[in-house]
Protein backbone atom coordinates (compact mmCIF):
# COMPACT_ATOMS: atom_id res chain seq x y z
CA UNK A 1 0.00 0.00 0.00
CA UNK A 2 2.91 2.26 1.37
CA UNK A 3 4.32 1.58 -2.58
CA UNK A 4 0.83 2.60 -3.88
CA UNK A 5 0.34 5.82 -1.98
CA UNK A 6 3.87 7.02 -3.38
CA UNK A 7 4.10 6.38 -6.31
CA UNK A 8 0.52 7.46 -7.13
CA UNK A 9 1.50 10.57 -5.02
CA UNK A 10 4.22 11.73 -7.53
CA UNK A 11 2.52 10.94 -10.65
CA UNK A 12 -0.27 12.55 -9.92
CA UNK A 13 -0.11 15.95 -8.45
CA UNK A 14 -3.84 16.97 -8.38
CA UNK A 15 -5.50 18.50 -5.38
CA UNK A 16 -7.57 15.43 -4.86
CA UNK A 17 -4.40 13.06 -4.61
CA UNK A 18 -3.66 13.95 -1.57
CA UNK A 19 -6.36 12.84 0.20
CA UNK A 20 -5.18 8.83 1.19
CA UNK A 21 -9.08 7.84 0.57
CA UNK A 22 -9.05 8.61 -2.99
CA UNK A 23 -5.81 7.23 -3.39
CA UNK A 24 -7.83 3.96 -2.32
CA UNK A 25 -10.49 4.25 -4.21
CA UNK A 26 -8.46 5.24 -7.31
CA UNK A 27 -6.99 2.02 -6.66
CA UNK A 28 -10.06 -0.14 -6.81
CA UNK A 29 -11.55 1.28 -9.52
CA UNK A 30 -8.34 0.72 -11.71
CA UNK A 31 -9.03 -3.39 -10.00
CA UNK A 32 -12.62 -3.68 -10.03
CA UNK A 33 -13.16 -1.68 -13.46
CA UNK A 34 -11.93 -4.16 -15.84
CA UNK A 35 -13.65 -6.97 -14.28
CA UNK A 36 -16.85 -5.35 -14.77
CA UNK A 37 -15.99 -4.99 -18.22
CA UNK A 38 -14.93 -8.37 -19.10
CA UNK A 39 -18.15 -10.01 -17.30
CA UNK A 40 -19.99 -7.24 -19.37
CA UNK A 41 -18.88 -8.64 -22.61
CA UNK A 42 -20.53 -11.74 -21.97
CA UNK A 43 -23.38 -10.35 -20.00
CA UNK A 44 -24.41 -8.20 -23.04
CA UNK A 45 -23.76 -11.34 -25.44
CA UNK A 46 -25.88 -13.63 -23.58
CA UNK A 47 -28.45 -11.39 -23.16
CA UNK A 48 -28.02 -11.84 -19.09
CA UNK A 49 -28.37 -8.03 -18.07
CA UNK A 50 -31.69 -9.28 -15.90
CA UNK A 51 -30.15 -12.24 -14.54
CA UNK A 52 -27.13 -9.84 -13.29
CA UNK A 53 -29.35 -7.35 -12.08
CA UNK A 54 -31.16 -10.48 -10.42
CA UNK A 55 -28.36 -11.42 -8.20
CA UNK A 56 -27.24 -7.87 -7.44
CA UNK A 57 -30.99 -6.88 -6.00
CA UNK A 58 -30.17 -10.56 -3.78
CA UNK A 59 -27.61 -9.21 -1.82
CA UNK A 60 -30.33 -7.34 0.02
CA UNK A 61 -31.05 -10.76 1.48
CA UNK A 62 -27.46 -11.53 2.09
CA UNK A 63 -27.24 -8.25 4.05
CA UNK A 64 -30.49 -9.16 6.24
CA UNK A 65 -29.20 -12.99 6.74
CA UNK A 66 -25.76 -11.73 7.80
CA UNK A 67 -27.71 -9.30 10.35
CA UNK A 68 -29.61 -12.48 11.55
CA UNK A 69 -26.29 -14.22 12.21
CA UNK A 70 -25.31 -11.58 14.13
CA UNK A 71 -22.22 -10.94 11.85
CA UNK A 72 -20.51 -7.69 11.85
CA UNK A 73 -19.53 -7.70 8.15
CA UNK A 74 -22.01 -9.17 6.08
CA UNK A 75 -19.77 -9.91 3.06
CA UNK A 76 -19.94 -13.74 3.15
CA UNK A 77 -23.09 -14.17 3.85
CA UNK A 78 -24.21 -11.54 0.94
CA UNK A 79 -21.46 -13.75 -1.54
CA UNK A 80 -23.10 -17.21 -0.25
CA UNK A 81 -26.52 -16.20 -0.76
CA UNK A 82 -25.46 -14.44 -4.43
CA UNK A 83 -23.87 -18.17 -5.70
CA UNK A 84 -27.15 -19.86 -4.50
CA UNK A 85 -29.43 -17.55 -6.27
CA UNK A 86 -27.56 -17.94 -9.14
CA UNK A 87 -27.10 -21.26 -9.43
CA UNK A 88 -30.72 -22.01 -8.20
CA UNK A 89 -31.49 -19.52 -11.11
CA UNK A 90 -29.90 -21.28 -13.80
CA UNK A 91 -30.72 -24.80 -12.84
CA UNK A 92 -34.55 -23.74 -12.89
CA UNK A 93 -34.03 -22.16 -15.79
CA UNK A 94 -33.22 -25.59 -17.19
CA UNK A 95 -34.93 -27.82 -15.40
CA UNK A 96 -38.19 -25.82 -16.48
CA UNK A 97 -40.20 -24.85 -19.61
CA UNK A 98 -40.94 -21.84 -17.55
CA UNK A 99 -39.05 -19.08 -19.73
CA UNK A 100 -36.24 -17.33 -18.17
CA UNK A 101 -37.38 -13.80 -18.17
CA UNK A 102 -40.51 -15.14 -15.54
CA UNK A 103 -37.98 -17.20 -13.41
CA UNK A 104 -35.88 -14.39 -12.91
CA UNK A 105 -39.13 -11.97 -12.24
CA UNK A 106 -39.67 -14.12 -9.47
CA UNK A 107 -36.75 -14.81 -7.87
CA UNK A 108 -35.56 -10.70 -8.35
CA UNK A 109 -38.97 -9.82 -6.60
CA UNK A 110 -38.77 -12.51 -3.58
CA UNK A 111 -35.37 -12.40 -3.02
CA UNK A 112 -35.75 -7.96 -2.33
CA UNK A 113 -38.63 -8.33 -0.60
CA UNK A 114 -37.01 -10.80 1.91
CA UNK A 115 -34.31 -8.83 2.07
CA UNK A 116 -36.57 -5.81 2.99
CA UNK A 117 -38.83 -7.79 5.35
CA UNK A 118 -35.66 -8.84 7.20
CA UNK A 119 -33.71 -5.29 7.59
CA UNK A 120 -36.63 -3.50 8.29
CA UNK A 121 -37.92 -5.73 10.98
CA UNK A 122 -38.21 -3.13 14.10
CA UNK A 123 -37.98 0.08 11.54
CA UNK A 124 -34.61 0.12 11.28
CA UNK A 125 -34.36 -0.14 7.57
CA UNK A 126 -32.49 3.10 7.51
CA UNK A 127 -29.05 1.57 8.78
CA UNK A 128 -29.19 -0.67 5.64
CA UNK A 129 -29.75 2.33 3.04
CA UNK A 130 -26.23 2.97 2.38
CA UNK A 131 -25.81 -0.58 0.12
CA UNK A 132 -28.66 0.91 -2.23
CA UNK A 133 -25.75 3.56 -3.18
CA UNK A 134 -22.75 2.43 -1.81
CA UNK A 135 -19.71 3.96 -0.70
CA UNK A 136 -15.93 3.69 -2.81
CA UNK A 137 -14.64 6.33 -0.47
CA UNK A 138 -14.80 4.16 2.44
CA UNK A 139 -12.54 1.31 0.84
CA UNK A 140 -9.92 0.36 3.61
CA UNK A 141 -6.66 -1.09 2.72
CA UNK A 142 -7.85 -4.47 4.00
CA UNK A 143 -10.40 -4.89 1.42
CA UNK A 144 -8.03 -3.69 -1.14
CA UNK A 145 -5.94 -6.55 -0.46
CA UNK A 146 -9.23 -8.78 -0.89
CA UNK A 147 -9.96 -6.91 -4.31
CA UNK A 148 -6.52 -8.10 -5.44
CA UNK A 149 -6.83 -11.05 -4.69
CA UNK A 150 -10.21 -11.40 -6.26
CA UNK A 151 -9.01 -9.57 -9.23
CA UNK A 152 -5.73 -12.26 -9.90
CA UNK A 153 -7.93 -15.68 -9.58
CA UNK A 154 -10.51 -13.47 -11.56
CA UNK A 155 -8.51 -12.73 -14.50
CA UNK A 156 -6.99 -16.55 -14.16
CA UNK A 157 -10.50 -17.99 -14.78
CA UNK A 158 -11.11 -15.82 -17.40
CA UNK A 159 -8.27 -16.76 -19.29
CA UNK A 160 -9.17 -20.18 -19.70
CA UNK A 161 -13.00 -19.69 -19.60
CA UNK A 162 -13.31 -17.33 -22.42
CA UNK A 163 -13.09 -19.11 -25.58
CA UNK A 164 -15.63 -21.57 -24.47
CA UNK A 165 -18.05 -19.00 -23.01
CA UNK A 166 -17.85 -17.47 -26.48
CA UNK A 167 -18.88 -20.54 -28.08
CA UNK A 168 -21.85 -21.62 -25.64
CA UNK A 169 -22.92 -18.10 -26.02
CA UNK A 170 -22.93 -18.40 -29.94
CA UNK A 171 -24.55 -21.66 -30.36
CA UNK A 172 -24.68 -24.45 -27.32
CA UNK A 173 -25.17 -27.27 -29.37
CA UNK A 174 -22.21 -26.30 -31.64
CA UNK A 175 -20.14 -25.84 -28.19
CA UNK A 176 -21.57 -29.24 -26.96
CA UNK A 177 -20.55 -31.07 -30.27
CA UNK A 178 -16.64 -29.51 -29.50
CA UNK A 179 -17.06 -31.63 -25.63
CA UNK A 180 -17.55 -28.35 -23.66
CA UNK A 181 -19.53 -29.55 -20.83
CA UNK A 182 -22.21 -26.54 -21.40
CA UNK A 183 -23.72 -26.40 -18.18
CA UNK A 184 -20.62 -26.44 -15.68
CA UNK A 185 -19.04 -23.70 -18.03
CA UNK A 186 -22.14 -21.73 -17.58
CA UNK A 187 -22.47 -22.62 -13.73
CA UNK A 188 -19.25 -21.20 -13.12
CA UNK A 189 -19.92 -18.01 -14.96
CA UNK A 190 -22.69 -17.31 -12.99
CA UNK A 191 -20.62 -18.26 -9.75
CA UNK A 192 -17.67 -15.58 -10.90
CA UNK A 193 -20.52 -13.13 -11.75
CA UNK A 194 -21.95 -13.56 -8.40
CA UNK A 195 -18.86 -13.00 -6.47
CA UNK A 196 -17.24 -10.05 -8.43
CA UNK A 197 -20.78 -8.05 -7.90
CA UNK A 198 -21.42 -9.01 -4.68
CA UNK A 199 -17.78 -8.15 -3.54
CA UNK A 200 -18.49 -4.21 -5.69
CA UNK A 201 -21.67 -3.91 -3.84
CA UNK A 202 -20.85 -1.67 -0.89
CA UNK A 203 -18.93 0.63 -2.96
CA UNK A 204 -21.04 0.63 -5.99
CA UNK A 205 -24.66 0.58 -4.57
CA UNK A 206 -27.45 -2.21 -5.84
CA UNK A 207 -29.39 0.19 -7.07
CA UNK A 208 -26.70 1.01 -10.08
CA UNK A 209 -24.20 -1.96 -10.12
CA UNK A 210 -26.01 -3.59 -12.57
CA UNK A 211 -25.51 -0.50 -15.33
CA UNK A 212 -21.89 -0.88 -13.95
CA UNK A 213 -21.70 -4.22 -15.66
CA UNK A 214 -24.11 -3.66 -19.14
CA UNK A 215 -22.78 -0.11 -20.35
CA UNK A 216 -19.12 -0.57 -21.08
CA UNK A 217 -19.87 -3.36 -23.04
CA UNK A 218 -22.95 -2.33 -24.67
CA UNK A 219 -20.65 0.98 -25.79
CA UNK A 220 -18.00 -1.20 -26.66
CA UNK A 221 -20.36 -3.37 -28.85
CA UNK A 222 -21.44 0.13 -30.46
CA UNK A 223 -17.68 0.16 -31.83
CA UNK A 224 -16.55 -3.20 -32.45
CA UNK A 225 -15.78 -5.65 -35.68
CA UNK A 226 -14.50 -8.37 -33.96
CA UNK A 227 -14.01 -10.12 -30.58
CA UNK A 228 -10.54 -8.77 -29.46
CA UNK A 229 -11.53 -5.31 -30.25
CA UNK A 230 -14.53 -5.66 -28.34
CA UNK A 231 -13.33 -6.92 -24.79
CA UNK A 232 -10.14 -4.52 -24.98
CA UNK A 233 -13.20 -1.78 -25.08
CA UNK A 234 -15.11 -3.12 -23.24
CA UNK A 235 -12.25 -3.06 -20.27
CA UNK A 236 -11.17 0.60 -21.55
CA UNK A 237 -14.16 2.21 -21.45
CA UNK A 238 -14.87 0.71 -18.01
CA UNK A 239 -11.90 2.37 -16.80
CA UNK A 240 -11.99 5.89 -18.18
CA UNK A 241 -15.51 5.95 -16.86
CA UNK A 242 -14.03 5.05 -13.54
CA UNK A 243 -11.61 7.33 -13.01
CA UNK A 244 -13.53 10.20 -14.17
CA UNK A 245 -16.65 9.31 -12.31
CA UNK A 246 -14.44 9.12 -9.38
CA UNK A 247 -12.86 12.33 -10.02
CA UNK A 248 -15.97 14.19 -10.81
CA UNK A 249 -17.79 13.25 -8.14
CA UNK A 250 -14.80 14.61 -6.11
CA UNK A 251 -15.25 17.74 -6.83
CA UNK A 252 -18.75 17.67 -7.40
CA UNK A 253 -19.67 16.10 -3.98
CA UNK A 254 -21.96 13.41 -5.08
CA UNK A 255 -21.88 9.69 -5.16
CA UNK A 256 -19.13 7.87 -6.42
CA UNK A 257 -20.86 5.15 -7.68
CA UNK A 258 -23.68 6.82 -9.24
CA UNK A 259 -21.14 9.45 -11.16
CA UNK A 260 -19.04 6.74 -12.49
CA UNK A 261 -22.45 5.20 -13.81
CA UNK A 262 -23.25 8.57 -15.58
CA UNK A 263 -20.05 8.83 -17.11
CA UNK A 264 -20.73 5.64 -18.56
CA UNK A 265 -23.94 6.13 -20.05
CA UNK A 266 -23.00 9.39 -21.46
CA UNK A 267 -20.07 7.06 -23.27
CA UNK A 268 -23.24 5.00 -24.31
CA UNK A 269 -25.07 7.55 -26.19
CA UNK A 270 -21.51 8.79 -28.54
CA UNK A 271 -21.44 5.35 -29.46
CA UNK A 272 -25.17 5.39 -30.29
CA UNK A 273 -24.38 8.41 -31.71
CA UNK A 274 -21.30 7.06 -34.10
CA UNK A 275 -23.23 4.39 -34.82
CA UNK A 276 -26.28 5.60 -36.01
CA UNK A 277 -26.07 9.11 -36.96
CA UNK A 278 -22.12 9.87 -37.56
CA UNK A 279 -21.52 6.03 -38.92
CA UNK B 1 -0.71 -47.14 -41.26
CA UNK B 2 -0.99 -43.25 -43.44
CA UNK B 3 -3.10 -40.69 -41.08
CA UNK B 4 -6.45 -41.53 -43.10
CA UNK B 5 -8.08 -38.52 -41.58
CA UNK B 6 -5.25 -36.09 -41.87
CA UNK B 7 -6.52 -32.62 -44.40
CA UNK B 8 -3.94 -33.80 -46.76
CA UNK B 9 -5.51 -36.91 -47.96
CA UNK B 10 -6.95 -35.68 -50.59
CA UNK B 11 -7.88 -38.34 -53.24
CA UNK B 12 -10.87 -37.85 -55.00
CA UNK B 13 -12.99 -41.30 -55.21
CA UNK B 14 -10.86 -43.28 -52.31
CA UNK B 15 -13.51 -44.91 -50.38
CA UNK B 16 -11.84 -47.45 -48.39
CA UNK B 17 -15.25 -48.68 -46.97
CA UNK B 18 -14.31 -49.88 -43.74
CA UNK B 19 -14.38 -47.68 -41.57
CA UNK B 20 -17.60 -47.51 -40.15
CA UNK B 21 -19.98 -45.90 -37.17
CA UNK B 22 -22.48 -48.33 -35.45
CA UNK B 23 -25.81 -47.29 -33.64
CA UNK B 24 -27.36 -49.70 -32.33
CA UNK B 25 -30.54 -49.84 -30.59
CA UNK B 26 -30.65 -45.93 -29.17
CA UNK B 27 -33.25 -44.81 -27.33
CA UNK B 28 -33.76 -41.04 -25.97
CA UNK B 29 -36.64 -40.69 -23.37
CA UNK B 30 -37.32 -37.29 -22.19
CA UNK B 31 -39.19 -37.23 -18.88
CA UNK B 32 -41.49 -39.62 -19.59
CA UNK B 33 -41.42 -39.48 -23.32
CA UNK B 34 -40.01 -41.79 -25.61
CA UNK B 35 -38.71 -39.50 -28.53
CA UNK B 36 -37.16 -41.83 -30.29
CA UNK B 37 -36.59 -46.16 -30.17
CA UNK B 38 -34.40 -48.80 -30.80
CA UNK B 39 -32.68 -46.76 -34.02
CA UNK B 40 -29.77 -48.91 -36.06
CA UNK B 41 -27.46 -47.47 -38.10
CA UNK B 42 -24.75 -48.37 -39.79
CA UNK B 43 -22.77 -45.91 -41.74
CA UNK B 44 -19.54 -46.20 -43.38
CA UNK B 45 -17.01 -43.60 -44.80
CA UNK B 46 -17.14 -42.17 -47.81
CA UNK B 47 -21.32 -42.54 -47.51
CA UNK B 48 -23.76 -40.02 -46.68
CA UNK B 49 -27.08 -41.06 -45.63
CA UNK B 50 -29.46 -38.32 -45.68
CA UNK B 51 -32.53 -38.52 -42.48
CA UNK B 52 -36.22 -38.01 -43.67
CA UNK B 53 -38.82 -37.55 -41.93
CA UNK B 54 -42.08 -35.72 -40.21
CA UNK B 55 -40.98 -32.95 -37.78
CA UNK B 56 -41.19 -34.05 -34.23
CA UNK B 57 -39.86 -37.52 -35.87
CA UNK B 58 -36.75 -37.28 -33.92
CA UNK B 59 -34.74 -36.29 -36.50
CA UNK B 60 -32.41 -33.65 -34.32
CA UNK B 61 -32.82 -35.73 -31.33
CA UNK B 62 -30.70 -38.15 -32.81
CA UNK B 63 -27.91 -36.03 -33.85
CA UNK B 64 -27.72 -34.47 -30.51
CA UNK B 65 -27.77 -37.83 -29.35
CA UNK B 66 -24.41 -38.25 -30.93
CA UNK B 67 -23.48 -34.93 -29.74
CA UNK B 68 -23.93 -35.91 -26.17
CA UNK B 69 -26.07 -33.91 -25.74
CA UNK B 70 -28.91 -35.38 -24.90
CA UNK B 71 -28.77 -38.64 -22.78
CA UNK B 72 -29.75 -41.84 -24.52
CA UNK B 73 -29.66 -45.61 -24.35
CA UNK B 74 -27.74 -47.81 -26.54
CA UNK B 75 -24.61 -47.77 -28.11
CA UNK B 76 -23.05 -45.45 -31.07
CA UNK B 77 -19.46 -46.77 -31.43
CA UNK B 78 -16.62 -45.91 -34.50
CA UNK B 79 -14.33 -48.97 -35.93
CA UNK B 80 -11.66 -47.54 -37.36
CA UNK B 81 -9.82 -49.45 -40.40
CA UNK B 82 -7.90 -52.09 -38.67
CA UNK B 83 -11.15 -53.05 -37.77
CA UNK B 84 -10.12 -52.23 -33.73
CA UNK B 85 -12.56 -50.49 -31.40
CA UNK B 86 -12.31 -47.19 -30.93
CA UNK B 87 -15.06 -45.77 -29.09
CA UNK B 88 -17.26 -42.78 -29.83
CA UNK B 89 -16.94 -41.40 -33.09
CA UNK B 90 -15.12 -37.77 -33.60
CA UNK B 91 -17.87 -35.78 -34.72
CA UNK B 92 -18.15 -32.74 -36.50
CA UNK B 93 -21.47 -30.97 -36.27
CA UNK B 94 -23.68 -28.09 -38.38
CA UNK B 95 -26.57 -26.84 -36.55
CA UNK B 96 -29.74 -25.70 -38.61
CA UNK B 97 -29.82 -22.22 -39.61
CA UNK B 98 -30.63 -19.83 -36.51
CA UNK B 99 -30.71 -15.98 -36.29
CA UNK B 100 -27.82 -15.02 -34.91
CA UNK B 101 -27.46 -11.79 -33.09
CA UNK B 102 -26.79 -9.16 -35.90
CA UNK B 103 -25.00 -6.62 -34.05
CA UNK B 104 -22.61 -9.10 -31.88
CA UNK B 105 -18.83 -8.25 -32.48
CA UNK B 106 -18.14 -11.57 -33.77
CA UNK B 107 -16.21 -12.19 -36.57
CA UNK B 108 -15.90 -15.32 -39.04
CA UNK B 109 -12.27 -15.73 -38.26
CA UNK B 110 -13.53 -15.18 -34.35
CA UNK B 111 -15.42 -17.99 -35.08
CA UNK B 112 -12.50 -20.24 -35.80
CA UNK B 113 -10.01 -19.11 -33.22
CA UNK B 114 -12.62 -19.88 -30.44
CA UNK B 115 -13.13 -23.25 -31.58
CA UNK B 116 -9.62 -24.01 -32.26
CA UNK B 117 -7.38 -22.38 -29.15
CA UNK B 118 -7.05 -22.81 -25.66
CA UNK B 119 -5.57 -19.13 -25.35
CA UNK B 120 -8.68 -16.65 -25.33
CA UNK B 121 -9.42 -15.43 -28.51
CA UNK B 122 -9.03 -11.67 -26.21
CA UNK B 123 -5.13 -11.85 -25.76
CA UNK B 124 -4.01 -13.68 -29.21
CA UNK B 125 -4.35 -13.97 -32.51
CA UNK B 126 -1.37 -15.14 -35.10
CA UNK B 127 -0.96 -14.74 -38.74
CA UNK B 128 -0.35 -18.44 -39.09
CA UNK B 129 -3.56 -19.32 -38.07
CA UNK B 130 -5.31 -16.57 -39.65
CA UNK B 131 -3.57 -18.50 -42.84
CA UNK B 132 -5.20 -22.03 -41.51
CA UNK B 133 -8.26 -20.62 -40.95
CA UNK B 134 -8.33 -18.41 -44.52
CA UNK B 135 -7.61 -22.46 -46.28
CA UNK B 136 -10.26 -23.84 -44.33
CA UNK B 137 -12.79 -21.48 -45.44
CA UNK B 138 -11.53 -21.91 -48.87
CA UNK B 139 -12.58 -25.34 -48.97
CA UNK B 140 -16.09 -23.71 -48.71
CA UNK B 141 -15.42 -21.30 -51.54
CA UNK B 142 -15.49 -18.32 -48.62
CA UNK B 143 -12.60 -17.27 -47.88
CA UNK B 144 -13.67 -13.93 -48.75
CA UNK B 145 -15.55 -13.79 -45.54
CA UNK B 146 -12.74 -14.31 -43.21
CA UNK B 147 -13.38 -10.42 -41.45
CA UNK B 148 -17.50 -10.36 -42.24
CA UNK B 149 -19.26 -10.07 -38.98
CA UNK B 150 -20.91 -13.25 -38.46
CA UNK B 151 -24.72 -11.64 -38.13
CA UNK B 152 -24.17 -10.17 -41.23
CA UNK B 153 -23.46 -13.19 -43.24
CA UNK B 154 -26.70 -14.44 -45.73
CA UNK B 155 -28.28 -17.75 -44.67
CA UNK B 156 -25.91 -19.75 -47.19
CA UNK B 157 -22.90 -17.99 -46.66
CA UNK B 158 -23.15 -18.58 -42.84
CA UNK B 159 -24.03 -22.71 -43.47
CA UNK B 160 -20.79 -22.88 -45.28
CA UNK B 161 -18.77 -21.13 -42.76
CA UNK B 162 -20.57 -23.53 -39.99
CA UNK B 163 -19.39 -26.18 -42.39
CA UNK B 164 -16.40 -25.24 -42.91
CA UNK B 165 -15.96 -25.57 -39.28
CA UNK B 166 -17.08 -28.64 -38.70
CA UNK B 167 -14.15 -29.57 -40.30
CA UNK B 168 -11.64 -28.50 -38.33
CA UNK B 169 -10.25 -30.84 -37.57
CA UNK B 170 -11.75 -33.53 -40.03
CA UNK B 171 -13.99 -35.48 -38.45
CA UNK B 172 -14.74 -39.42 -38.14
CA UNK B 173 -18.64 -38.30 -38.36
CA UNK B 174 -19.79 -35.14 -39.94
CA UNK B 175 -23.42 -34.71 -38.62
CA UNK B 176 -26.30 -32.16 -40.61
CA UNK B 177 -29.22 -30.86 -38.88
CA UNK B 178 -31.45 -29.45 -41.81
CA UNK B 179 -28.08 -27.66 -42.49
CA UNK B 180 -29.66 -25.15 -45.53
CA UNK B 181 -33.63 -25.08 -44.68
CA UNK B 182 -34.48 -21.44 -45.74
CA UNK B 183 -31.60 -21.12 -48.47
CA UNK B 184 -32.24 -20.58 -51.88
CA UNK B 185 -32.26 -23.40 -54.31
CA UNK B 186 -28.96 -21.86 -56.00
CA UNK B 187 -27.20 -21.70 -51.92
CA UNK B 188 -28.32 -25.25 -50.90
CA UNK B 189 -27.41 -26.84 -55.10
CA UNK B 190 -23.98 -25.26 -53.87
CA UNK B 191 -23.85 -26.68 -50.22
CA UNK B 192 -25.05 -30.31 -51.08
CA UNK B 193 -22.27 -30.19 -54.25
CA UNK B 194 -19.60 -29.25 -51.24
CA UNK B 195 -20.55 -31.54 -48.76
CA UNK B 196 -20.55 -34.66 -51.11
CA UNK B 197 -17.18 -33.56 -52.71
CA UNK B 198 -15.99 -33.69 -48.91
CA UNK B 199 -17.89 -37.22 -48.81
CA UNK B 200 -14.99 -38.46 -50.92
CA UNK B 201 -11.88 -36.76 -50.38
CA UNK B 202 -11.78 -37.18 -47.10
CA UNK B 203 -13.78 -40.24 -46.62
CA UNK B 204 -15.77 -39.54 -44.34
CA UNK B 205 -19.42 -40.72 -42.95
CA UNK B 206 -21.67 -37.73 -43.57
CA UNK B 207 -25.77 -38.12 -41.58
CA UNK B 208 -28.04 -35.29 -42.65
CA UNK B 209 -30.86 -34.11 -41.77
CA UNK B 210 -32.95 -33.05 -45.14
CA UNK B 211 -36.46 -31.89 -46.26
CA UNK B 212 -34.86 -31.51 -50.00
CA UNK B 213 -36.14 -34.89 -50.96
CA UNK B 214 -35.13 -33.77 -54.79
CA UNK B 215 -31.61 -33.10 -54.03
CA UNK B 216 -31.15 -35.65 -51.74
CA UNK B 217 -32.50 -38.41 -54.78
CA UNK B 218 -29.39 -37.42 -56.64
CA UNK B 219 -26.71 -36.49 -53.69
CA UNK B 220 -27.40 -39.07 -51.06
CA UNK B 221 -25.94 -42.81 -50.91
CA UNK B 222 -28.92 -43.83 -48.61
CA UNK B 223 -32.14 -42.59 -47.33
CA UNK B 224 -33.45 -43.31 -44.33
CA UNK B 225 -37.12 -42.68 -42.74
CA UNK B 226 -37.18 -41.87 -39.58
CA UNK B 227 -40.93 -40.95 -37.01
CA UNK B 228 -40.28 -42.37 -33.27
CA UNK B 229 -37.78 -45.02 -34.91
CA UNK B 230 -36.55 -45.96 -38.29
CA UNK B 231 -39.14 -46.99 -40.36
CA UNK B 232 -37.61 -47.73 -43.58
CA UNK B 233 -33.76 -47.24 -44.93
CA UNK B 234 -32.14 -48.14 -48.39
CA UNK B 235 -31.44 -46.79 -51.81
CA UNK B 236 -33.08 -43.00 -52.35
CA UNK B 237 -35.05 -44.42 -55.03
CA UNK B 238 -36.27 -47.30 -53.15
CA UNK B 239 -37.33 -45.47 -50.08
CA UNK B 240 -39.02 -42.64 -52.22
CA UNK B 241 -40.89 -44.97 -53.77
CA UNK B 242 -41.99 -46.54 -50.40
CA UNK B 243 -45.50 -46.20 -49.50
CA UNK B 244 -45.01 -45.32 -46.39
CA UNK B 245 -43.55 -41.90 -46.95
CA UNK B 246 -46.84 -40.60 -48.92
CA UNK B 247 -48.83 -41.78 -46.25
CA UNK B 248 -46.27 -40.12 -43.22
CA UNK B 249 -46.34 -36.72 -45.02
CA UNK B 250 -49.80 -36.71 -46.51
CA UNK B 251 -48.69 -35.80 -50.16
CA UNK B 252 -45.47 -34.97 -51.96
CA UNK B 253 -45.80 -32.25 -53.95
CA UNK B 254 -44.41 -32.20 -57.72
CA UNK B 255 -41.03 -31.12 -56.92
CA UNK B 256 -41.07 -34.01 -54.70
CA UNK B 257 -41.25 -31.31 -51.51
CA UNK B 258 -42.89 -32.35 -48.62
CA UNK B 259 -46.27 -30.91 -47.92
CA UNK B 260 -48.58 -30.99 -44.43
CA UNK B 261 -45.48 -31.83 -42.10
CA UNK B 262 -47.39 -34.03 -39.64
CA UNK B 263 -47.93 -32.57 -36.73
CA UNK B 264 -47.19 -29.00 -36.70
CA UNK B 265 -47.21 -28.70 -32.63
CA UNK B 266 -45.18 -31.58 -31.91
CA UNK B 267 -41.67 -29.51 -32.26
CA UNK B 268 -38.87 -31.19 -30.47
CA UNK B 269 -35.98 -29.26 -30.44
Amino acid sequence: MELWYTVSGKLLPFSWTEHQFMLNALLAVLLVTPLFGMLGTMVVNNKMAFFSDTIGHSALTGIGIGVMMGLNQPLWAMIIFAVFMAAAVSLLKEYTLTSADTVIGVFAAAAVALGIVILSRGGGFNKYSGYLIGDLLSISPGELKLMLIVTGLFIGYWYYSFNPLMLISIHSSLARSRGINVRWVEIAFVVALAVIVTISIQWVGILIINSLLVLPAATARNFSAGIRQYHFLAILISGVSGITGLILSYYWDTATGATIVLVAAALYVVSLLKKYVWG
Amino acid sequence: MPDHHSANFISPGVDCGWCCTDIKNLTVIKGQKTIIHDINLHMHCGELTAIIGPNGGGKSTLLKAIIGENAYRGEISFHDRAGKRRGKPQVGYVPQRWDFDPGAPVSVADLFFTLQNKKPVWLFSSRKMRARIAESLARVQAEHLIDRKVGQLSGGEMQRVLLALAMEPVPELLLLDEPVSGVDYKGRELFYQIVSDFRRQYDLSILMVSHDLDLMRHFADRLVLLNGTILCQGHPEQVLKNSQIAHIFGQIDQNNNFRNFLPPDRNIV
